[in-house]
Formats: structure tokens, sequence, C-alpha cells
């Protein structure tokens, strides 16, 4: 047993005998000299005391047994699923088959990325596009490869209910949208967590919306970046839109199915029911914006409603100049 | 470093102030009754252990008193009086809805509880202490559900079964007790799913056949507290000053495929719509238990916060994993020797003879 466990027990003294006083007296001097350094006078006023001490620590035998029966046993797990339920081993295995689609089919370009932290908490948002979106994949693929650190993807809690794809969702890292579960994420364990602030507006908005920034919710992103005191990163995602856009909506097939929504995409039209697990090879181009920190107090249990909403709207305003900007370069859909 | 870091010192200092504790425990006759009975006889400082319970007791005990009684506790408050017990721990709650009708959860959870508190409660009585146990089963199990929940969170899902409604309104129950009688100190614990070497859920009996209902699709992430640490918590609740709401639950969570893994048990997969209505001819044979308030936590798991208990200064020995690698090595043994201890039958007669007759000489071991 080492010598810091001897000290702990000495400044808790009654984990040994409570009728055996002296002992404990012992221990506790014991303890105040191997932890505080002790003026010259102390030593010397009670040498007896000192030599005392130093042989008993080792003695109360009562003390080690309870400490061992009380010892916390180790953590057998035997897979590598995160409290989250994000496996590494199954991340690695998405992202050795995701490689090839990311690399050749939607070519992915990034521009900023030496602007994501390698290290430390941060909010990371982006524009959402495509009926079954195609750019969070994207994003945490090329981020985790890059980094090589972790991205948690938050999203609406409607994935939990599908049989298997919320099973699927959760082992490759999606976490689902709770306030406390990103202030957690965030703020105790500095992780990297990535948000789309438009949620299923975005995604079930039609081809003729294309790249207009839907309303940030209620700008609960900002909120909890300023609570958990870490930056918001904004990404604008060029390419998304075209892999997989909506013609139309089928609300009375969505209210049957309780979808958030039905879409009849292009490629649906074009491929039939394969048409909604194939997206079109479009070139996708991110760009990493500035890092938004904000200039105040975090763990505040609120903030200024009009701070957060204008704080919203001004990063949305910066995302929707980025986004015309990378339209403006654009030649064409298929090769940026 | 602050003693309160250190349970078993706290726990001493705690009871030091208070001599010669007298205390009442519900529900003797099942595992944390006759568990928490055990513990308390190990104390030197508690004076008195009175048991209340509906059956002989099934663990042996040595100087605890045993009074049968009904589920109602009619005659708990003549009990309080008689006995000026100081601290109260209800453990008879009723957690698994498969173990009895649900005209009777509501007797013994709601009635019961009913009766205790206003035994406690009466004006004279002698009470400063009551701990309720109650489970995670409160905050239910959906899809909404934070990743981990604090004591003051509430529930997002509706509360769809007996069970989890007879246990919100105990603990409704409690919350209005302890703001009615502030000198008492309430505690209420909230237990993740239990397993251990001895006590029987749900999940245990399905992981001692060896066969785990799952739903298809689903592999939720759960949370487990060893039985142990059950034990040492109410320990530790009863011992010190710490009223409120606690969570209790081990360190981490676990895939439910890995819980089959461990416990050696094959996942029996039900389809995602209406599982239980297919898992019936397993039920009715007792192949598997799956009372209606496992159905959420096998979609969506559950996870609480266990920090406020940790910060009060409670240790716990076993993480999530932990429990079920304990609960599995206990069966292990029990599968090759048939059973893990020796079978006990409390004999009135006996109990009577070695408490109370003058032939025996107290005070020596035998």
């Amino acid at each position: 047993m080492s010598d810091d466990r001897v000290t702990t027990t000495g400044v808790t003294p009654t984990t040994a005998h409570p009728d055996d006083n002296d002992l404990i007296d012992v221990i506790i001097g014991n303890a105040r000299t191997k932890t505080a350094d002790p003026t010259p006078d102390e030593v010397d006023a009670d040498p007896e005391e000192q030599s005392a001490g130093s042989t008993i620590s080792y003695l109360p035998v009562a003390t080690r047994l309870t400490d061992v029966d009380n010892a916390p046993i180790d953590d057998p797990r035997r897979s590598d699923v995160d409290e989250w339920g994000r496996s590494e081993r199954m991340r690695s295995i998405v992202r050795r088959l995701y490689d090839p689609m990311y690399r050749y089919w939607f070519r992915v370009e990034w521009e900023g990325l030496e602007k994501i932290p390698s290290e430390g908490g941060a909010l990371l948002i982006a524009n959402h596009a495509g009926a079954i979106p195609s750019d969070a994949p994207a994003i945490m693929h090329g981020i985790e490869t890059e980094l090589g650190r972790p991205v948690y993807g938050l999203a609406d809690y409607f994935f939990r209910t599908l049989p298997g794809v919320g099973t699927m969702w959760s082992r490759t890292g999606g976490v689902p949208a709770h306030p406390d579960n990103a202030y957690r994420l965030l703020h105790d364990q500095k992780q990297l967590a990535l948000v789309f602030p438009e949620g299923t507006k975005a995604t079930s908005k039609t081809y003729s919306d294309r790249y207009r920034l839907r309303r940030f919710g209620r700008g609960g992103f900002v909120e909890i970046a300023m609570r958990a005191g870490v930056p918001v990163i904004p990404i604008a995602v060029v390419g998304a839109e075209e892999s997989m856009p909506i013609l139309f909506r089928i609300p009375s097939v969505a209210k049957a199915l309780k979808l958030p929504y039905f879409p009849v995409t292009a490629n649906s039209l074009l491929l039939g029911p394969l048409g909604y697990v194939t997206y079109f090879p479009t070139k996708f181009k991110l760009r990493v914006l500035d890092p938004i920190t904000f200039d105040v107090e975090p763990e505040q249990d609120r903030y200024s409603r009009s701070r957060v909403m204008d704080e919203a709207e001004r990063i949305r305003a910066t995302m929707q100049d980025a986004l015309h900007d990378m339209l403006r370069e654009r030649r064409s859909v298929w090769f940026g | 470093m602050p003693s309160t870091t250190c349970c078993a010192s706290a726990a001493a200092s705690g009871s030091a102030e208070s001599v010669g504790r007298r205390v009442l425990i519900t529900g003797l006759d099942t595992f944390w009754g006759g568990r928490m009975a055990q513990a308390l006889e190990a104390q030197s400082d508690v004076d008195m252990i009175l048991g209340l319970g509906t059956k002989e007791p099934k663990v042996p005990l040595e100087r605890t008193e045993f009074v049968r009684s009904d589920q109602k506790y009619s005659i708990l408050s003549r009990i309080v009086r008689a006995t000026q017990v100081d601290t109260i721990v209800h453990t008879f709650l009723e957690t698994n809805s498969s173990a009895v009708p649900s005209r009777v959860l509501h007797e013994i959870n709601v009635i019961g509880t009913l009766n205790l508190l206003a035994a406690a409660g009466a004006s004279g009585a002698s009470v400063r202490k009551v701990v309720v146990k109650s489970s995670t089963h409160v905050y239910g199990a959906s899809e909404q559900d934070p990743a981990w929940f604090r004591e003051e969170d509430r529930r997002t899902g509706p509360v769809r079964t007996k069970l989890e409604r007879s246990l919100i309104e105990v603990e409704s129950l409690v919350r209005d007790f302890a703001e009615d009688n502030p000198h008492l100190d309430v505690t209420v614990l909230r237990f993740a799913n239990v397993l251990g070497t001895d006590i029987i859920t749900p999940i245990s009996y399905n992981l001692r056949k060896r066969l785990l209902p799952c739903i298809a699709g689903f592999d939720p992430q759960v949370q487990f507290v060893e039985e142990d640490d059950v034990v040492r918590s109410l320990e530790f609740v009863t011992a010190n000053r710490v009223p409120g709401v606690y969570n209790v639950a081990g360190e981490g969570k676990l895939p439910w495929s890995e819980v089959a893994s461990i416990g050696g048990a094959h996942l029996l997969p039900l389809p995602p719509i209406r599982p239980r209505a297919f898992a019936a001819p397993f039920t009715r044979t007792g192949a598997i238990r799956f009372p209606p308030e496992m159905e959420g936590l096998f979609r969506y798991g559950r996870g609480v916060d266990s920090t406020k208990l940790r910060a009060a200064g409670f240790e716990y020995r076993y993480t999530s994993a932990g429990a079920v690698t304990s609960f599995a090595r206990a069966n292990n043994l029990r599968r090759a020797t048939g059973t893990t201890s020796e079978e006990y039958r409390y004999e009135q007669d006996v109990e009577q003879f070695f408490r109370h007759s003058p032939a025996v000489v107290r005070g020596i071991d035998t």
C-alpha cells in the first residue's frame, strides 16, 4: 500500500478503530508531517511522536482491511462503447467504408480546417441539406481523419426511435440533442459537438429553397455554447443541397409513417426506392468560418434572450454570406 | 482532503453523535430488508432493530426482532409508539410488477407508504429519520431522455405503467411528508437496476435462464448497481444526515448486448412493434420475465447521474459493468454447485429462544 493511502486514512481518522483514540492521534500527527512541511520548531518539539507515528502508520490492520473491503473494483468492460453509445471500433469500420465515398464520390474539399482546435470543447454548427442529410457524415469523417479527434453529432431524438438506424447512429457518434447532453460533452468532456441549428426545417426544404438558411431554432445552440464556455465554429457546406434534392413532400404519407416529413427526391424519381440511399456525385466544399466566442460568464442558468437571439441571427447572417460567396465562386455543381 | 470523502469515516462520525439508534425496517422478508438488518446488526451503536414483514425473514439474523404484519402496516403507528424508534428504513416497495398483481402493488407501495408516513409523522412520534427505497423507474425511459438524469430532472415521457405510477405517487407522498415535517431527515434513494449475488430481479432472472429478451434493432445503454452497494448506500444514508433525493447507480453504462455477453446469456430479439405481445409465449412458460416497465428500458435505456450521492461522501465499489460481472461470477458458481449459499429457514420458536430466554448467555461468540 502506498504512502498516499496512509496519508488519506490519516486525515479521515475514524476509519480506524473509533475507540482507539491514541492511535488515531498518532496517525493524524504522522499525516500532517507527511503532507504539510512542518516547521523545524514543530519537528524538534515532539520527536517522540514523530518516531512513533512513522512506525505505527503501517500498523493499523483494521484500517487496511476496511480499505480493501471498500476499495473500488475495476470496471470490466468488454466493448468500447462509451457513455454516449459511440464505439471507436465501429466508427473506424464506418470510416473505412465511407472513405471512398468521401474521397471519390463527393471529393470533399476543406477550407480553414485549422480553425478547428485540436483540443478543448467547441460547438460546430453547419447548414443542413438533403432529404437524408449527406453533410453530417462528411463533416464528421473529415474532422476525425484530419484532426484525429472524435466528433459527436447532435441530432433530433427522432432517430432513436428507428430500429437499427438508432443504434447504428448512436454507435457512430450520434447523440440526442438535449441541452444537458451538449453541456456535458462540451464543458465536462471537452469534446467537439456538431449541431445543425436549422434542424429538420432545412432538410425538408425543397430544391427551390436551396442555400437559403432557415430560422436557427430559438438560438439554443448559442445558449449552450455560452453556458459551456466554448466557441461556436460555423461551417458552410456547399454541395449537399444538390446531392439529394427534394422536389416535393407528401404530408399524408409522412403522417401515416410517423415521419417528420416524406420527401419525393430527384434521386427517387430516377432510381426508384434505390434513390433514397443514393446521392448524386456533387462536389462538396466546406469552409470553416472564424470561431465565435461570447463575452459572457459561463455556467449561468439563463442568458439574456435578446442577446442569445441577436448572436444566433448574427451567426446565421455570417453563414449566409459565406454560402453566397462560395456559390459565387462555384462554376459547376459536379466539379466545383 | 475533507473527511466526507470517505464514507466509512463519515458514517462513523455521524453515528457518534446519536447514541443508541433504534431502527425499524420494513420488508424484513425481502432481500433489501434482510440484508439491511444484517448490516445494522454489525453496528454496535444500533441498540434495537425491528423488522416488519409479511413473511418470515429469509436470512439468518442475530438480534433483529421480527414482527409479522400485513402489507398495509395498519399496526405501524402502535409499533412506532411502543418501541420509540428514531429511524425508519422503508425498503418494502415493490419495484417489479411481474412479482405481484397490480392491485397488491398499489396496496404495498402507496397504501403501505401512506400508513408508514402517518405513523412517522404522528404528533409526539420519536422518529427523526425516514429512508425510502425508490427506483429509477420514476424517470421512465423515452427517446427524449437526456443521457444522464439528475435528481431534479423531470421525466420526459408519459407515465404508462402501473408500477411507475405507483412509485411516482409514493415519491410525491414522501415529498409532501418531508415538507410537512421539516424537523425530520427524509432521504429517498432511487436505485438503478440491481444485480448481484443473491437478488432476483427480472433482469437477473433472465440472465439466470440464459435468455435475455431484447427489442430487435435496439441496443440500449443501461446502468446497474451492485447489491452490496445497495446495502452500503442504505447504511450510509441511515448513519448520516443526508436529506433529499439521491440516485444510486454504478458508474458508467453498458450496452444491452454487452450485458448478455458478460452474463453468458443469449439475446432473444423481439419485434419492435408490440414486443411484449410477442414475448407472451415466453413469459407464460416462465422462460423469461418481461414486465411492462422494462419495455422503455429495452428500447432507450436509462442513465442517472449519481454524483450527488458521491458528493455527499458515498463511495461505490462497483461500476455498472462491475455489477454485471459480479452477478455473472455468482451465477457461474450457482451453475456449478446448484446454490451460492446455505438455505436458511426461520423458526419462530428457536429465534425467540435465542433472543429472550434467560438460559442463553449473551455476549459470547458461539
